[in-house]
């Protein structure tokens, strides 16, 4: 009797399928049901009114959407980071004021800082190179796609590769198997421990970033060098420019605007950048960003009122970028 | 770009609430499960063993505590539970197969004798199921609580321990047991299962290779230290405190056995309970006890390192030998032998290659002896004679024997006997909660979770890798506490 009860309780694989299959079913009828309607009234409806029911039907769910999964959240975020720990209480700006006094935290906010000057710039720069130095090339496809290969993995999965390209074995005994330090016992050096030394660990993380993003710098730079009209640049031949004197004088100009959204867009990944961090060091070892720690504080420590401050300040911290960035946006649709 | 955005929405939306779920928990469960893994695996052949002889001779596979040779005679035990022939009880609890199973076996006898029948409803949900059952009316019968704290939670709806129930737990327990199934004041749950932390992993070969002796204090522990640092071949100690995201947490364990055992049980309290300031002398005198092995080089070889070698991994080294000793709960018995190729054996088995047990991390003196551990509470939700028959059966060591035999599991129960105890790591552990002078819960487990699940652990780590100073760890802690 009691195996009976085990057995009625556990679900077989099909009984879980079926039901999953019926739920579905269930949606896509309601959904087609709605859909049903929506066109019989809108075929009785009067030309007026279906100019309406256009706006209501594409704007409505739209906005509806944006309420639930973005406004909403922000204003809910906002009001907590004046709370306390369990959001009962109003405190002020204690949280604030925390975030920019405690030491661990200005760690937290110059390491942020860091990571979003260095990783544009060199995913940027490395991009622009490759992209500009496989411009004329025959055969840029191979060269191109291994470059573009790391923004297909993502960022936990690039976390531990690095993980044992910088791993350290202390134990003289046990095969070592980092790359990096490999890479140094050969030319006769001592490894550190990678990713403890702070600030070099720092640099570390940045420099996985700046290898999953240069891929995509690099792609949008190509397509956009492809647009650069080959008179002008056969005519700064002519008039006898070095490739490098090109590169800054005619090409960087030219294609000035999806440059600038490319530095913005990395920015912005950057400024949100967590799983690296997480996954690397936990966020210890002078390593902490903005993003892991407000995950920490929230989810982890259960401080909804410092979390949702850490959240408030990245949030406003990333407006101006992506201000910026649409605006160039716009800015490059209308010149072409 | 939004292939990372994907990424993270994806991370946010899979591993959200499993996420959450385990932060919250700590790494209790999480270590729980490993302690599930290993021990079922070391004791896979025992279970066999056991499920082929219940087969065969169904009246003895009783257990060997009972003296009658037929059912007649087993149930005039169950004669205290007469009466509810036809009821039924739900169990609800977090253990699910294949322990749960064992758990099914073991009550087979009783039911049948008693006419009870069990019905046992293991969910990985419990946590977050338990309030809205009983919220929503339909509380189960006995719940199985991993953690006191979320016992305490529910004082309102469970039902006080009755006199009969009590008076086999004051028999069969230690004061400190029935302490942690109390809340305001009353005793509500029955202790059930136990886990024990207090362990030194070492490998008997070594130690018998090169002539060392079990230490029994704390001073006898960091003088066989010296001993192997002179020696010179094997370094005395391997330390691993990496976690991912909880990185720290094996670093706050040493700190919670070092407490039991240089302060007592109130002030260990107190330092949970955040009465005892976190940079109050009594706490730097522990921290500084914990450095004497965890911050010396000639023990730990590379401290630093420490904060980067995984938990695991740092006893891997008692396996292949290069180090002597490692400190850490059960559990890491069945990493050991999954990952890492070791063989659990006895402390008398000196010949085996990769073979580790474990001895008790000592105290101060020979007989201070107290054991950091963990444990699961049976509280009673319906006042139904049938399901306090249940739970007070549970605390018998008749039943303590039976769960016992079949493998894979202690509690404990006084009159656990051994024998009964198939593993020889949770031999140790039974040794060490049937003579344990003072007996408490993972500390950081139940402090605030700014602290138990963030500084403590963060501060730790800064403690070996940037070797920030004891006095700016424990001043850091201290300020993050939430008064």
């Amino acid at each position: 009797m009691m195996q009976f009860a085990i057995f009625a309780a556990r679900k077989t694989p099909w009984d879980i399928i079926g039901e999953n299959f019926t739920l579905l079913a269930a949606a896509l009828l309601a959904f087609a049901s709605v859909v049903v309607v929506l066109f019989l009234v809108a075929g009785r409806a009067t030309v007026r009114a279906q100019e309406w029911l256009k706006y209501l039907v594409f704007l409505v769910p739209a906005l509806l959407l944006l309420l639930v999964g973005l406004i909403y959240p922000t204003i809910r975020t906002i009001i907590f980071s004046f709370m306390d720990a369990k959001s009962e209480n109003f405190v002020g700006l204690d949280n604030y004021v925390w975030a920019f006094t405690i030491p661990e935290i200005l760690v937290v906010l110059r390491n942020t800082a860091v990571w979003v000057f260095l990783v544009p710039f060199f995913s940027t720069a490395i991009g622009l190179s490759i992209a500009y130095m496989t411009d004329h090339m025959k055969r840029p496809n191979v060269i191109k796609s291994l470059i573009f290969m790391p923004m297909a993995i993502s960022f936990v999965g690039a976390g531990v590769i690095w993980r044992f390209v910088y791993a350290f074995e202390p134990n003289e005994n046990r095969a070592d198997i980092g790359l990096l330090s490999a890479i140094v016992k050969f030319f006769g050096g001592t490894p550190p421990n990678w990713l403890l030394e702070s600030p070099g660990n720092t640099y570390l993380l940045i420099a996985v970033m700046v290898w999953i993003q240069t891929g995509f710098a690099m792609v949008i730079l190509s397509a956009a060098m492809k647009n650069v009209p080959d008179e002008i640049v056969e005519a700064a031949m002519l008039d006898g420019a070095t490739p490098i004197k090109r590169l800054f004088r005619v090409t960087i100009p030219m294609i000035r605007a999806t440059l600038v959204v490319v530095l913005t867009t990395i920015i912005i990944g950057t400024l949100k950048v967590f799983d690296i961090v997480r996954t690397m060091t936990g966020g210890n070892f002078q390593t902490n960003v903005i993003a892991n720690e407000m995950y920490s504080q929230a989810f982890r420590q259960m401080n909804y009122g410092t979390g949702s401050a850490l959240a408030i300040i990245l949030f406003l911290a990333m407006i101006p970028v992506i201000i910026y960035n649409i605006r160039q946006l716009r800015l490059e649709r209308t010149e072409r | 770009m939004h292939l990372y955005d994907l990424d993270i929405l994806l991370m946010e939306a899979l591993g959200f609430y499993a996420r959450i779920n385990f932060e919250r928990t700590k790494m209790s469960t999480i270590r729980s499960r490993f302690v599930a893994i290993g021990a079922t695996a070391i004791a896979a052949s025992l279970v066999l063993a056991g499920c082929a002889a219940s087969d065969e001779e169904t009246t003895t596979a009783g257990g060997t505590t009972d003296t009658g040779d037929a059912t007649v005679a087993g149930c005039e035990a169950y004669a205290a539970y007469a009466g509810n022939e036809g009821a039924e009880v739900e169990i609800y609890t977090t253990i699910i197969d294949p322990e749960a199973s064992l758990f099914i076996e073991s009550f087979v006898e009783f039911e049948e004798c008693t006419g009870i029948t069990i019905n046992w409803n293991g969910t990985q949900e419990f946590e977050a199921q338990i309030a809205v059952r009983v919220e929503g009316g339909t509380a189960p019968d006995l719940a199985i609580f991993p953690q006191p704290g979320l016992l305490a939670s529910f004082s309102d709806s469970l039902v006080p321990a009755d006199a009969d129930l009590t008076a086999s737990v004051d028999a069969n327990y230690t004061p400190d047991w029935k302490t942690y199934g109390t809340a305001d004041g009353t005793f509500f749950a029955a202790p059930l299962g136990a886990n024990v932390k207090s362990f030194v992993w070492y490998s008997p070969k070594t130690f018998a290779d090169n002539g060392w002796d079990i230490p029994t204090t704390w001073d006898e522990l960091l003088a066989l230290s010296d001993t192997i640092a002179a020696e010179g071949n094997v370094q005395p100690w391997c330390v691993g405190i990496e976690s991912g995201g909880a990185t720290g947490w094996a670093a706050t364990d040493w700190m919670e056995d070092l407490m039991l055992r240089f302060q007592d049980g109130d002030t260990y309290d107190a330092w949970v309970d955040g009465s005892l300031p976190f940079n109050d002398p009594k706490v730097a005198e522990v921290l500084a006890e914990a450095g004497k092995i965890i911050k010396n080089p000639d023990y730990v070889g590379n401290v630093q390192a420490i904060a980067t070698t995984s938990f695991s991994a740092g006893g891997a080294g008692v396996v292949d030998g290069s180090c002597a000793m490692h400190r850490q709960a059960s559990f890491l018995g069945g990493i050991l032998v999954g990952d890492y190729g070791a063989t659990i054996v006895t402390p008398t088995d000196t010949d085996v290659e990769g073979g580790i047990t474990t001895f008790y991390f000592p105290g101060v003196s020979a007989d201070n002896k107290p054991a950091l551990g963990g444990g699961e509470f049976v509280g009673r939700f319906t006042d139904s004679a049938a399901a306090a028959a249940v739970q007070l059966y549970l605390t018998t060591p008749e039943w303590n024997n039976v769960k016992a035999s079949l493998g894979g599991w202690f509690s404990a129960n006084k009159g656990l006997d051994t024998a009964n105890v198939a593993d020889p790591v949770n031999k140790v552990a039974v040794e060490i909660l049937q003579n344990a002078t003072l007996f408490r819960f993972d500390g950081s487990d139940v402090m605030p979770a700014a602290v138990g699940a963030g500084t403590f652990w963060t501060e730790m780590t800064a403690w070996v890798a940037e070797d920030k100073s004891d006095k700016a760890v424990l001043d850091a802690i201290y300020a993050s506490w939430p008064y």
